[in-house]
């Protein structure tokens, strides 16, 4: 405990720190990203993984939300089909701004290994992706480091701006 | 939709044959062989006109006609012992014979014996429900009829069961291109953003070995990022890829490398 104490007599004898509101808030942003609940296939197992112990996602600030209202990212895991396409779009509607998609896996980038009539080639043409993971499926550790790229990105962005509505159309 | 072509000659086609291979063909033996076979058979014909039977693999298949399907599935039921539906479905015939093939396949535990019952139907035919026979025959039926459009009645709920239901076309038909037609590769953008947002969006890329490098719009090669959707000519730069910014992160320590240990020993 002894290290942690806050030394008064350093410094001029205050606990204070200088920052701008854009680090702040970012800081804040990119530390508690709330991932909506969202498996569609074999992703989600390794979505799951991530969240749970061993690799434990709950250390990055990310917990995984049942509700698209208490979400700020969107992680696509899985095979988006064409019956399913109006439910995503409908979630991330729901979505309060400001948001992200993470794209996970080759199904969820471009249709992946499912070439055929019944699945969405890419989930961009419903959604606009932030980040796009390569593999099938990626590792929980891909999924990390995206999370982490995402971090690395909110963090550059500027925090109060007039908020560019991202739709595709 | 396309336009019939025959798939029979495909081997025509093929740049290498086999001169000394044989089509396989499963044998197929008499009723008589079987005796629990051959009675149910009797069974069978007594009531209904069987147009073929045989025994293939162990399996009894008997070919009755359409109109019959429900008489039938009920006598084997409630007579012979075939208490379950294991599964039922059509096969698409349309090309060679003009019909579909419709099975069913039958389960007997106490005699511990298959049968399966097939019946050919014409493309615009309907036939009757067995739903209310076997409860599995509820969601069979309803595929049957999203994959093969063929019409089932006296089902209790008779509707699409895996496609959507505004969708156009039966996916299970040989006629079905595999990329979709028209109304599948824009069926998601026209259900969300309407027909006038085709252009915006564009068609699918359907060419899975379609890899640009230089398109910067939809993907960058890891180690090489570039700001999206800027112009590369070639030879775009190495960048180096760590998550923290260089002048470090607001209350997160910094992970030097250099001041780390690795350790290669596995056994240690």
């Amino acid at each position: 405990m002894a290290q942690h104490q806050v030394n008064y007599t350093q410094d001029g004898g205050l606990p204070v720190a200088l920052t701008t509101i854009d680090k702040v808030v970012n800081w804040g942003r990119s530390n508690s990203l709330w991932a909506l609940t969202y498996g569609l296939a074999c992703c989600g197992i390794e979505m799951m993984a991530s969240g749970a112990s061993r690799y434990d996602f709950d250390r990055f600030g990310t917990i995984f939300r049942a509700s698209p209202r208490q979400a700020d990212v969107l992680i696509i895991a899985g095979t988006l089909t064409k019956k399913h396409a109006e439910f995503i779009k409908r979630l991330y509607d729901q979505m309060t701004e400001p948001r992200w998609v993470i794209s996970m896996g080759s199904c969820a980038n471009t249709g992946g290994m499912f070439n055929t009539y019944a699945t969405v080639q890419g989930a961009d043409r419903i959604v606009p992706v932030d980040l796009y993971l390569p593999g099938c499926a990626p590792r929980p550790e891909t999924l990390q480091y995206g999370v982490m790229l995402l971090q690395k990105k909110i963090r550059s962005e500027k925090a109060i701006k007039a908020q560019k509505p991202k739709r595709l159309l | 939709m396309r336009r019939y072509v025959p798939k029979d000659d495909v081997q025509k086609k093929a740049y290498y044959t086999d001169r000394y291979w044989v089509a396989p063909q499963v044998p197929k033996a008499k009723v008589s062989s079987d005796s629990v076979f051959a009675e149910d058979l009797k069974a069978i014909e007594a009531k209904f006109k069987v147009l073929d039977a045989y025994i293939q693999v162990e399996q009894m298949v008997v070919y009755i006609q359409p109109e019959d399907n429900f008489g039938v599935l009920e006598l084997m039921k409630k007579e012979l012992e075939y208490t379950q539906l294991s599964e039922m479905s059509a096969v698409d015939f349309l090309s060679q014979r003009g019909e579909f093939d419709i099975f069913y396949q039958m389960l007997s535990m106490s005699k511990r014996k298959r049968i399966r019952v097939k019946c050919a139907i014409k493309k615009d035919e309907a036939i009757e429900s067995v739903e209310k026979l076997f409860r599995s025959a509820d969601w069979s039926e309803r595929e049957m009829y999203d994959m093969f459009g063929i019409k089932v009645n006296n089902h209790p709920f008779f509707k699409r069961i895996l496609m959507p239901d505004d969708w156009e076309g039966h996916p299970l038909l040989k006629t079905y291109p595999l990329h979709g037609d028209e109304f599948a590769a824009w069926y998601e953008v026209d259900k969300i953003f309407g027909k006038e947002a085709r252009d915006i969006i564009g068609p699918e890329i359907r060419d899975d070995a379609a890899v640009d490098r230089y398109d910067t719009k939809r993907f960058a090669r890891l180690g090489h990022e570039v700001p999206f959707g800027a112009e590369i000519p070639e030879g775009e730069p190495a960048v180096k890829t760590e998550y923290q910014e260089d002048d470090g992160v607001f209350l997160i320590e910094r992970f030097e490398k250099e001041s780390s240990t690795v350790i290669t020993d596995r056994d240690r």
